[in-house]
Parts: C-alpha cells; structure tokens; sequence
C-alpha cells in the first residue's frame, strides 16, 4: 500500500513532544477558512510514499528522535486511514512514539467500516492531537463547512478508549474568540477524561502565501493575526470552562 | 619528589608530580558535580561596579569609532607595559595587555605594514622611528613569505583561490597551556626547558640548532613572565596556593601570550575544571566562600572580554567582526567514564548570568549525550537567555583528542600542551571547479592562474569529464597551497616564534598542519546538476565560461539525499588526499577544516558564477552549510546530509551554522504552559500561570 503525501518534514518540534518526523498526507473533508496548508485539501497530487519508505526516513536518523517520535498531519491523515493505520502498526513494533494530529471529522460511529478502522488505528496511536475548530454547530459549519457532530463524538469516543489527547484550538478574531463559546469548549473538554493538555493557538497569517500560489483567494482576508496575550486570556476561559465542570 | 610545595598541601600525588602533566593532576583531584545551578552566587557590589566601568569603556570605544587607543611607540612584549588597572582596590583579578584597558597595543613582528595600516585605518601613526627600524634593519614574518613566494603562488593569492592566509598577520591557534603556571609556578617550568635544552643532541644539524634556540627562547619568554606578574606585585616562581592565586597565575600566563601574539585565534584552552581543584580545597578549608570565588571568576572573565587587537577593517571584514576567539572549552568526558563538570564549569557559564551575555570569551561546551543531565539542562537555560554558549561534539572528538583537549578558535581541537597547530586559511573549492572548467584561466581576473589545461568545450557539462578534470585541477590546488603554507610557518617561526606559548607545551609538539577548505556546498550541488539534471556553459566572445543555465531538477545538499550528500563526502576525501601527498613542513601532519563560518561572503564575492545556478558575486554557504534555502526538508534531514562528512577527512573541524526561530524549536512557554512539556519540566509551583494541573489534575 501507498499513501499519499504532500512533504515530510524531519525537525517538527511543534507537534508532539520531543522532535519528530512529521508526515503530512494528502487529502481533507472540511474547509477551515483559516486553513494555513491549502495545498493539502486535495487527495491527488503529492508524492506516493510506502510505509517501508517513511520508516527508512526515520530509522535513518533515529537518534534525532529519541524523545519523539511520528507525527502524522496533513490534510486529514484518516482521510487515508488503512495507510495510517499501517504506518502506525509498523512504528509501533519498532517502539516508534506515534502521534496523530487529526480534526476527526472523518470519524462515524454509525458506519460500521469506519468505526471499525478507526478501533483499530487508535490500538496503534499513542497520543491524539485533536484540533476541535468550534464547539458551536452552527458556527462550526461556518468556519468548515461542516457539522461538528463527529468531531465531538470522536473526542468522546478517545474518551470512552482511554485514548491520550491532547485538544488544540485556533483562536481567530471574531469567529472563534467569544467568550461563551470558550467557556462551552471549555465545559465539553471538563466532560473527557483523557485530555492531557490544551493547546491554544493564535491565528496567524503564515500560509496567506500558499493560497496565492494556488490561485484560491484568501478566505480570511482582512482578519488581523492572534495576538499572544489574547491567546493566553483565551486560555484561561477554556481552563475556566474546564474547571467548573471538573469541579462538580 | 618531596611534596615540597606549600600550594600542593591536600592534593593526591600522581604522575603530575614527576613531571609536567596537568591530565594526571586533573585526574587524580578533580571532583564531579552532579548538582544543579542553584549553589551559585550573583555577582558583587565591586563586580557591579567594574562592569558598569567596562561597559562605559566599551561605549567610549563605539563612539570613537570602535577604537578607544592605541599604542603607537612601545612595541608590545611580555614586559613592555607597566601594570594596568580598571579600579585596583575592587580588581580580584588584575592585568591587562598595556598600560590601561582598551588599548590596543603595537605589535610588528607579523608584519610592519599591517601594523601602519591597522592604525592608520584607525586615525593613528606608528612611529616612524619604529617602521623604519623594521623595514631596514629587522625583517617581519610578513616580509620573509614575499622573499620566497613563487609567481605562482601569488597569483594564486591574489585570485582568491587560496584566501586569508595568515602571512600579514598573526597565525594563532596555538593554545599554552596556562594551567601549569598555577600548578608548577614558573620557576619548576624553566627548570625542565633547561633540562629538554641540556638534552638535545649534541650534533649540531639544522633541526637541533633551531630546537636549542627556541628552548632558550621559551626560557627567556617564561623569564619576562615572572618580571611582568612581579610588575603587579606578584611573585610567580612557585606554584599557586589558592583560588585566587590559581586564577591570577593561570591569567598571567594568557596574558604574557596576548601581549607578545596578536593571533587570529587567542584561546584560553580548558581551565574550569582545573581551577575547581583549588575551589574546592579552598570551600573546604574555608579559605574562600563560594560568593568570593564567583566574584574571582567573573573578574577574570570580564578581563578576558577586554582582550583586544590592533586590527584592519579587511581583516575584521574577512573575520566578520573583531573576534579574538577567546574560547574555553567546558565540560566533555573522562576516558574512564566521568564526566568533567564541576561546579567551576558551572561558574564560568553563570558569568553570563552575573555579567550578561557576550561573544567572548567563547565559552564552549564539549557536549556528550552522558553529561549529567542537571548540567545539560542549566547549558539549555543559559543557551535559551543568552546565545552564548558554543557546542561541539566530544563524543567524536574524544575518540583522537583524548580526555585533554580544547578547542582553538571555533573548532580546532588539540591536546593541551602536547599539540599546536599551523593554522592554514583555505582553498576555494568552488572557484577550483571554475578553473576545471576553464582550463586555469580565473573566471573573474581573466589571467591564467592555475595550469592550462584544455577547457572543456562542450555546450552541456559532462559529470565523468568534469569530475576527471575537476581532479587534476584540486591535485595542483592542494601542491600549490600546501606549499605556500610551508613557506607562511617556517616564517612564522623564523621572525614571529609563540616563544612563551611554546614554552607552555612539551618538549616534543605534535603539529598539525591544517589546511581548510571553502564553498563545500557550492561544489556538491554543482556536481549534482551536472550529473542529475542538464547543464549549459554560457562563454562570453573569448569562450570563458561565465554563467550556467540549469535546465531540470536535481538532489540538493542537505536533504539527507545519498545521491548528492556521497558527492560532498567524496570530494572532501579526494581533496585530503592530495593534501596528503605533499610534504608538510616540520613533520606537521595535514588536516582538513570546513568551518568558514564568517568569511563565506568574502570568498563568494571573488568567485564567479558556478553551474548549481549560483550566480558570480554570491555568498557560499558557511562552512559546510547547504546553501541558503536549498535545504527544504527540515533541521533533521540538513544536519544529516553535514554529518555525512568523514570528520577523520577533516580532524580540523566541520561547522555547520545553524539559526532557527525560536517558535521552531517549541512552543513558547508564557502561552502554552498547558502543553505536553509541562509535564517533564514543571515541578509544581514552578509555573506562574495557569497550567493544566491546576486546571484539571486538581480534581483527579
């Protein structure tokens, strides 16, 4: 089996602990308007790679990665999930720390297929990083083009497995920033019991440039960048959220 | 031998009580730290004080155009200057190399005229009196190199396909080793240059009359030392008997070398460790607290900020800045498995802390993966602050250094006292390639520089005849180079010996004649097109090849791609090799460098367009740096193409500049306290705002 991959690169410190291969596939459902790897949202195109491939990648220069481990992005690795599932699978046997970097919009309790890949993806997954883009349905639908129903299930569902995760959220002015939905994003992430940490983003405008390069017109034009303190003030809501329900 | 000496009371004998032998003395005493920052001291009310001083000087220097004064009438020796102070009353440690801080002192033996130029440049005249008497009646290093350089080897030259080479200038690289004036005193270390004189043989052949003539100098350089430190009021004959002593012997020592050599590298060697010796006898007797050997420490670090040359502003374009390398080697590992880091090492890199970040001294960690993990994560800290802490490889380095070794300049390793070193500038591998093509005619000069052989003439560049050529071109490059680096060091020698940094090594020196080269990166990705994708020679009307145009994709360096990276490798070799094949003056034995870490635009400049699609005039990569941009799969995957590199091609060091943005290298901690790290680097209560322990784990 080949996957289908759009770069991989091989200092990624961001996502994950330690440093870490990164992989990023090709291919995703949703349309995030702040989406800062446009060039990834299709299936086509990129570079096929085997897991054979990847892994030689890593085992090459394994020493660099001894606090680290894979990271699979993209895109939406589980667009691609039995070449995911293999790649972890392999990983794993060689003691390789794997983490997925997923939205989890792909996830689908009633499809039995589905539910069942994704079981057996997360034997193989050490720590999910899961980016919930809105807890708000209908703003959700807005900023990606579609529902968050899945999204909050699968959170659940790493719940229910006893699944490490980590939950990021992007702040952006005006869309994700209003203080009831922190405190709302806050109060479901309170309800998971295998949250590690939480990771606050600040929206930035780095990947304006990839959309001139595709020829897309930019969303978010206009929408000024995070600042940190904002971030940080943003935080504390999503801990506040946090607590409150924690606290009952 | 009685241990006679009151400075060695408490001490383990060993084999360093026989003889000159700082390992053994190292070895037997020193004590391993495996404790963390928090034993330090801040600095105090007179180090405070003398700093805000140093740094009013240094702004008094800016405003004067980055020279505050300088000597134009006393020729720098060891004794020369009578002492210099900042505050007297507040210094712990004392001495300078003239008569006051910041003066840059006269020093011709290099050359006369790059000492006229370096103060003229500066708004200043050498008196004449002095440029007289070296241009009639006493020859410079400077003036025996152009008695005997070929035609050829100024052409050479003045094409930039050799560059830097330290015929105006001091050579450097040369580290005493300074620790034996504080163990043995100066006295013990005439006493056994007399007795390697008294033993030389007797017949009286070339090798034996120089060997006699430069122990007498060594002596005589040793001499001038105990007269200058008598200068301060210290008597130096005998060993030192404390920190203080240990500290101010040891700097006396460096001192006595920076007022006789204006090197391009001046470095101190490794010392932290030594001096901790008497620290902790000191701690331990209650002879000194840890807040008075901190204040030590930082006195004699700030003296080594104020070292100071008198230089040209093209020598300092070349070397990027006014460098004078003033680089301690820190930390590394035992053969036996101990590490070396005491809390001295810790006190050195705290001066960062106590007097704020700086350049120099070039505090230089030698990394090992087994260094106590306490200590890697104050160097992490110190790194994160400052930006001033250099790391090398001792892993690597131990396997041919041993357990004694430092670093000269920025990666020159030798053995302390046992090893020196011909510092020999660089080839221009990238221009050698130019003239492979161009059948010796220089690209930018239009002369015929190298040997003419037929240029290639084909429309579209052939690897197997590129690379055939490209051989026999980088065959006459390493026998023209190396010769010219025989001629600069016996000159060096003849007119401008390191007498007292001589006279601080052994008796039988093992020399290294290190060679470097440049534009590395440049030359493996030029080949990678050639042989990958498809070049085209664009010649001018006479049929020089000026430009390249490539048409297609190909491996670049740095992308951890074995298709290029083996290019790299090989060319390294093939150049060592012919390297290898010339004779090196004094038995030296020939190593290779990769390290231009700050002259890679200056060499760029004098080189014409190369066929990976640079164009004429731009900089090559530093040292062996892929070229800027052409690494596009990350840190790991560049590194990994560097470390292709056979180092035991290149013993005399690799450099790889790396800069990253501070967000690349992890989250930034104020924001993202939550974050994964948190759980390995916060103890409890160490994080001010909110953490996820106190968000979640409060009620699990």
């Amino acid at each position: 089996m080949k996957g289908i991959i759009q770069q991989i690169e091989s200092f990624g410190t961001l996502d994950g602990p330690g440093i870490r291969l990164v992989v990023f596939f090709r291919g995703c459902p949703l349309r995030c308007l702040y989406c800062h790897n446009p060039e990834t949202w299709h299936g086509n195109g990129g570079e096929e790679k085997s897991v054979e491939e990847i892994l030689a990648i890593y085992n090459k220069n394994k020493a660099f990665y001894s606090k680290g481990g894979i990271t699979a992005t993209g895109g939406e690795p589980m667009v691609q999930i039995d070449f995911l599932t293999e790649l972890f699978e392999k990983a794993k046997k060689s003691g390789i720390h794997t983490c997925l970097d997923t939205s989890g919009a792909v996830f689908n309790r009633n499809n039995a297929e589905i539910f069942k890949k994704t079981e057996k993806l997360l034997q193989f997954t050490d720590l999910v990083m899961l980016d919930i883009k809105h807890i708000d349905p209908e703003k959700h639908l807005a900023l990606t083009g579609k529902s968050n129903k899945n999204i909050l299930d699968f959170a659940k569902f790493l719940s229910e497995k006893g699944v490490p995760t980590t939950v990021r959220h992007v702040i952006v002015p005006k869309i994700t920033d209003g203080e009831e939905d922190l405190l709302n994003l806050g109060r479901f992430i309170g309800g998971l019991k295998t949250v590690k940490s939480l990771d606050v983003l600040a929206y930035h405008t780095l990947g304006v440039h990839k959309y001139e390069n595709l020829g897309l017109p930019y969303p978010l034009e206009g929408t000024p960048q995070t600042s940190k303190e904002k971030a940080i003030r943003a935080k504390e809501i999503i801990l506040r959220g946090i607590y409150e329900v924690r606290k009952k | 031998m009685n241990n006679v000496y009151e400075g060695w009371a408490g001490f383990e004998q060993g084999t360093w009580v026989r003889e000159i032998n700082l390992r053994s003395f190292i070895n037997h005493n020193y004590t391993p730290y495996d404790g963390d920052e928090s034993f330090l001291e801040g600095p105090t009310e007179d180090t405070n004080e003398l700093w805000n001083m140093v740094l009013d000087l240094f702004k008094k220097e800016r405003e004067h155009g980055g020279v505050l004064d300088m000597d134009t009438k006393v020729i720098s020796t060891i004794t020369s200057h009578g002492p210099g102070y900042l505050d007297k009353t507040k210094e712990k440690i004392v001495g300078f190399q003239t008569d006051k801080p910041l003066k840059r002192a006269l020093m011709p033996y290099g050359g006369i005229r790059m000492a006229e130029k370096a103060c003229s440049d500066n708004g200043y005249t050498v008196d004449p009196e002095i440029s007289e008497f070296f241009k009639t009646h006493r020859k410079t290093h400077n003036a025996g190199v152009f008695d005997v350089y070929t035609p050829e080897m100024r052409a050479c030259r003045s094409s930039h396909i050799i560059t830097g080479l330290p015929d105006a200038y001091g050579r450097g690289r040369i580290i005493g080793d300074y620790r034996r004036v504080a163990l043995y005193g100066v006295d013990r270390l005439i006493e056994d240059k007399e007795e390697q004189k008294r033993t030389t043989r007797s017949t009286m052949y070339e090798e034996i009359i120089r060997d006699r003539e430069e122990l007498s100098e060594q002596i005589r350089a040793l001499k001038q030392l105990k007269e200058m430190a008598m200068s301060y009021g210290f008597d130096i004959s005998l060993p030192a008997r404390n920190t203080q002593e240990a500290i101010q012997w040891l700097y006396f020592g460096y001192l006595g070398a920076i007022k006789e050599q204006n090197g391009a590298a001046m470095s101190l060697g490794r010392t932290a460790t030594f001096l901790d010796i008497y620290a902790e006898r000191d701690l331990a007797n209650g002879t000194f607290t840890e807040e008075q050997i901190q204040e030590m420490v930082d006195h004699f670090i700030m003296k080594l900020r104020l070292v100071k040359f008198a230089r040209t502003p093209e020598y300092n374009e070349l070397f990027s800045g006014d460098p004078q390398w003033v680089t301690e080697s820190l930390a590394g590992m035992l053969v036996d498995g101990r590490h070396l880091v005491t809390k001295m090492t810790y006190r050195y890199i705290h001066t960062l802390e106590n007097l704020g970040p700086a350049p120099e001294p070039n505090l230089t960690v030698l990394w090992s993966t087994r260094l106590p993990e306490n200590f890697k994560r104050y160097c992490a800290k110190i790194s994160i602050e400052t930006s001033s802490l250099q790391y090398e490889n001792d892993d690597m380095m131990r396997i041919t250094r041993g357990d004694d070794y430092a670093i000269a300049c920025c990666v020159s390793s030798m053995k302390i006292g046992k090893e020196m070193q011909f510092f020999g500038a660089r080839a221009n591998l990238a221009k050698c390639l130019l003239y492979a093509i161009n059948g010796g005619v220089d690209e930018v000069s239009r002369k015929q520089v190298g040997p003419e052989f037929t240029p290639i003439k084909s429309e579209y560049l052939d690897y197997d005849e590129v690379m055939h050529k490209y051989d026999a071109m980088m065959q006459w490059l390493a026998e023209v180079y190396v010769n010219t680096l025989n001629v600069i060091h016996y000159m060096h020698d003849k007119y401008c010996y390191e007498k007292l940094q001589m006279a601080l090594h052994d008796k039988n020196v093992k020399r290294w004649f290190a060679t470097g080269v440049a534009g590395l990166s440049v030359v493996a990705d030029s080949l990678s097109a050639i042989k990958y994708a498809k070049v085209k020679v664009i010649r001018d009307e006479t049929g020089l090849a000026v430009d390249y145009e490539v048409e297609g994709d190909f491996p670049k360096y740095g992308n951890d791609d074995d298709r290029v990276d083996s290019i790299a490798r090989d060319i390294v070799h093939i150049f060592m090799e012919h390297i290898r094949k010339n004779h090196t003056y004094r038995q030296s034995i020939p190593t290779t460098s990769i390290l231009t870490i700050t002259s890679n635009v200056v060499y760029g400049k004098a080189t014409g367009s190369t066929p990976d699609g640079r164009k004429g005039g731009e900089a090559f990569a530093p040292g062996a740096n892929p070229m800027h941009r052409r690494d596009t799969h990350g840190a790991v995957a560049s590194l990994a193409s560097v470390s292709k590199l056979s180092f035991l091609d290149a013993q005399d060091g690799i450099s790889n500049t790396f800069s990253i943005i501070p967000g690349a290298l992890g989250k930034d901690d104020r924001i993202f306290s939550g974050d994964l790290d948190v759980d390995a680097c916060c103890a409890p209560g160490a994080c001010v705002s909110p953490t996820l322990f106190e968000g979640l784990d409060d009620t699990n």
